[in-house]
């Protein structure tokens, strides 16, 4: 230390000749330097490698378990000549021999998780540290900060869910040997799309908890309160207050389908129910409807055929809607709540 | 006075109730080493995070550099390099890492980011740290690597919230004159948050005295003093051998002497109280050194030291803490 000022002199002399940041050498926008900083920070973490870590596994599980299923499965309708080998490809993100749930139940159920790992300490950390400030003191505008670290998480979600769907899809082919169709991979490829908005959509809400609460700890666990809330207890919540308010069995039809038609919009404001419909109408082509009450005369009329992919997304479409405005609300959340907020070290 | 790099005019802030910052007016020239000078609590984070465009003011108006810091923050940014009070850096980055980071955010390319980065570091004398994560780093390496950090982007005016807090003695006296440097040969505008005293009286051009929101008084230490006393007054102290009430009472009958008090004595030279050594404090309304000689020597006590004292930064600054109370009772 004894003799840094002299050395910072002639630097200081030296470093200031040109104009600061000349129109002709300007770096990239400090939106798109955030985003890459995070994207590393996040690799770098262990706390993503753990998460990667359980969320191969429990997908290989799944792939073992459906593969198996499978296997069994087509000798014995091989034994019974029926053939149906449609859709085979699909079957093993859905089938499952019992011993493990499927790989689209794994998805649903472990996906929120990835999300909230990495938003729920993402902004109170950097205030508690006191890089908030520092970095807030720098020319960039304070929303580019929420929208770097949302945009970083997203791309790493996307690279995350899509290596791994193709990985499954790999793995099935080398493993059961039967290629998919066209139509086929084209529905892996719009699941895997809405799992991605899907697992957004926990990103955004434990960057809302991340804005709300100092402590990283209480983020976090807010995030994953509600992650168990709505995968085990709203389901009981719904059903418990279908019985409490159904009515009699005297009454006409229409007032027990209007009845249903209030727990069916009740049930879909869960992300969950919502991500678990949409993506299990693209892997199972033979859903015609998410209505669970269709009349005789319907039913009776329905070609008993699958979808084609464009019915099916079709019919998944309100859906994926549902989900991307949902997502947009808790965005708009955590915007709003950071922008109100205070920037002051540490505090 | 042209030349005004800051100016706040009747700038406020409150919180809800709480009035931080109050009617404040404030103009810094460029090239200019000004101090604010306060408690803590005092509102002077308040009033910095408003010239950044970081905190909105209640009313009253902030401009840095001739931008209005509240509509046009960006740019107040660009100029302005603003070292927090507890500065953190990312602590699974290297020092380098984190140079680079800050010089990216201001749209300076990798390559040169690299370059100013490590010249920087090795200025402020970690270039040995710099592959190190920041995490490892001492408080005074913290401090330093602060100091490259509000640099890289080559601002025209540097804002330091308290730079000194936590560093050692022999930091402090580096890191300040490191900043005088800056502000000298670079025309550096440097804002200096502290409420150490003594720091901010070596380097600082003009002090501002911030208490509960309100900017008390300002300027050079001899306009504060002036400003303190009312009158301008002197003060001598004087170490007497063989100190007699009659030679008080001779003291306080010379011209234009206004009082005499006995100090106490620092508890390092209690032993001396045995040959009769005292120190007296004698107030007056000009330059009476050598008359107060004259009295002690002709009354046949011994002289054994003279100093005439100055007001320091310290004094008035426990004055006005003491006048502030009762401005705060009064309200």
């Amino acid at each position: 230390m004894a003799n840094f000022i002299d050395k910072l002199k002639p630097a200081l002399a030296g470093s200031r000749e040109g104009p600061p940041t000349s129109a002709a050498s300007r770096g990239p926008s400090p939106f798109w330097v955030m985003v890459r900083k995070e994207f590393g920070d996040h690799i770098r973490s262990w706390r993503f490698v753990i998460l990667l870590a359980i969320v191969v596994l429990a997908c290989a599980g799944s792939l073992y378990a459906s593969v198996s299923a499978l296997k069994d499965g087509q000798s014995a309708s091989a034994a019974s000549g029926e053939g149906s080998s449609s859709f085979l490809f699909l079957k093993m993100f859905t089938e499952t021999d019992g011993s493990l749930p499927g790989f689209l139940t794994f998805l649903s159920f472990l996906a929120p998780l990835i999300g909230i790992a990495l938003g729920f300490d993402s902004v109170n950390t950097e205030r508690n540290k006191g890089t908030l400030s520092r970095l807030l003191s720098q020319p960039l505008y304070r929303d580019d900060f929420l929208n770097a670290k949302f945009v970083a998480g997203l791309l790493l979600i996307a690279v995350v869910i899509f290596s791994l769907g193709f990985l499954v899809m790999g793995m099935g082919l080398f493993t059961i040997g039967y290629p998919p169709t066209p139509e086929e991979f084209w529905r892996v490829v719009v699941m895997l799309l809405i799992t991605v908005v899907y697992v957004g959509l926990w990103l955004n809400l434990s960057l809302l908890f991340s804005v709300r609460f100092r402590q990283a700890a209480t983020s976090a666990l807010c995030g994953i309160a509600l992650w168990i809330f709505f995968l085990v207890f709203y389901g009981m919540i719904v059903s418990l207050v279908g019985n409490a308010t159904s009515p009699a069995d005297t009454a006409a039809a229409s007032v027990v389908i209007r009845h249903q038609d209030w727990m069916m919009l009740l049930s879909r404001l869960s992300p969950a129910y919502l991500f678990q419909e949409a993506a299990s109408t693209l892997m199972l082509p033979d859903t015609r409807t998410l209505n669970p009450f269709i009349t005789q005369d319907q039913a009776y009329l329905a070609i008993n055929a699958p979808l084609s992919f464009g019915q099916s997304l079709l019919l998944v479409w309100p859906q994926v809607v549902a989900i991307v405005a949902e997502t947009t609300v808790s965005f708009a959340a955590a915007y709003v709540a950071f922008m109100r907020q205070e920037i002051r070290s540490r505090s | 006075m042209e030349d005004t790099v800051i100016a706040l005019s009747r700038l406020t802030k409150r919180y809800g109730e709480f009035t931080a910052v109050s009617e404040l007016d404030l103009n810094i020239r460029r090239g200019e080493i000004f101090g604010l000078l306060g408690p803590n609590g005092a509102g002077k984070t308040t009033t910095i995070l408003m010239m950044l465009g970081l905190a909105e003011p209640t009313s009253g108006h902030a401009s840095v550099c001739g931008i209005d810091a509240t509509r046009n923050p960006i740019e107040v940014k660009r100029r302005v390099g603003y070292m927090p009070d507890d500065i953190g850096f990312y602590e699974d980055r290297t020092g380098l890492d984190n140079l680079m980071y800050t010089a990216m955010l201001n749209r300076v390319p990798e390559a040169e980011a690299r370059r100013r980065a490590v010249e920087l570091l090795d200025k402020v004398g970690l270039g040995a740290a710099l592959g190190k994560k920041t995490g490892a780093y001492s408080r005074g390496m913290r401090q330093r690597l602060g100091l490259a950090d509000v640099l890289i982007k080559r601002p025209e005016v540097v804002i330091l919230d308290e730079p000194t807090l936590g560093i050692d003695p022999e930091g402090v006296r580096e890191l300040l004159a490191l900043i005088r440097e800056l502000s000298r040969d670079e025309g550096l505008t440097v804002l200096l948050s502290s409420h150490h005293l003594h720091q901010v009286q070596q380097i600082c051009d003009r002090v501002g005295l911030f208490v509960g929101g309100r900017l008390i008084a300002s300027g050079d230490l001899a306009a504060l003093s002036q400003l303190l006393d009312g009158s301008s007054s002197y003060a001598v102290e004087l170490d007497v051998g063989g100190w007699s009430d009659a030679l008080a009472n001779a003291l306080r009958g010379l011209d234009r002497v206004t009082a005499v008090d006995l100090q106490e004595t620092d508890a390092l030279r209690a032993t001396d109280r045995s040959d009769g050594f005292v120190t007296v404090r004698v107030t007056g309304t000009d330059d009476i050194a050598a008359e107060l000689a004259a009295a002690v020597v002709s009354s046949g006590a011994s002289l054994l030291g003279l100093r005439p004292l100055r007001y320091g930064l310290d004094e008035i600054y426990h004055r006005y803490f003491e006048g502030g109370n009762t401005v705060g009772q009064l309200h």
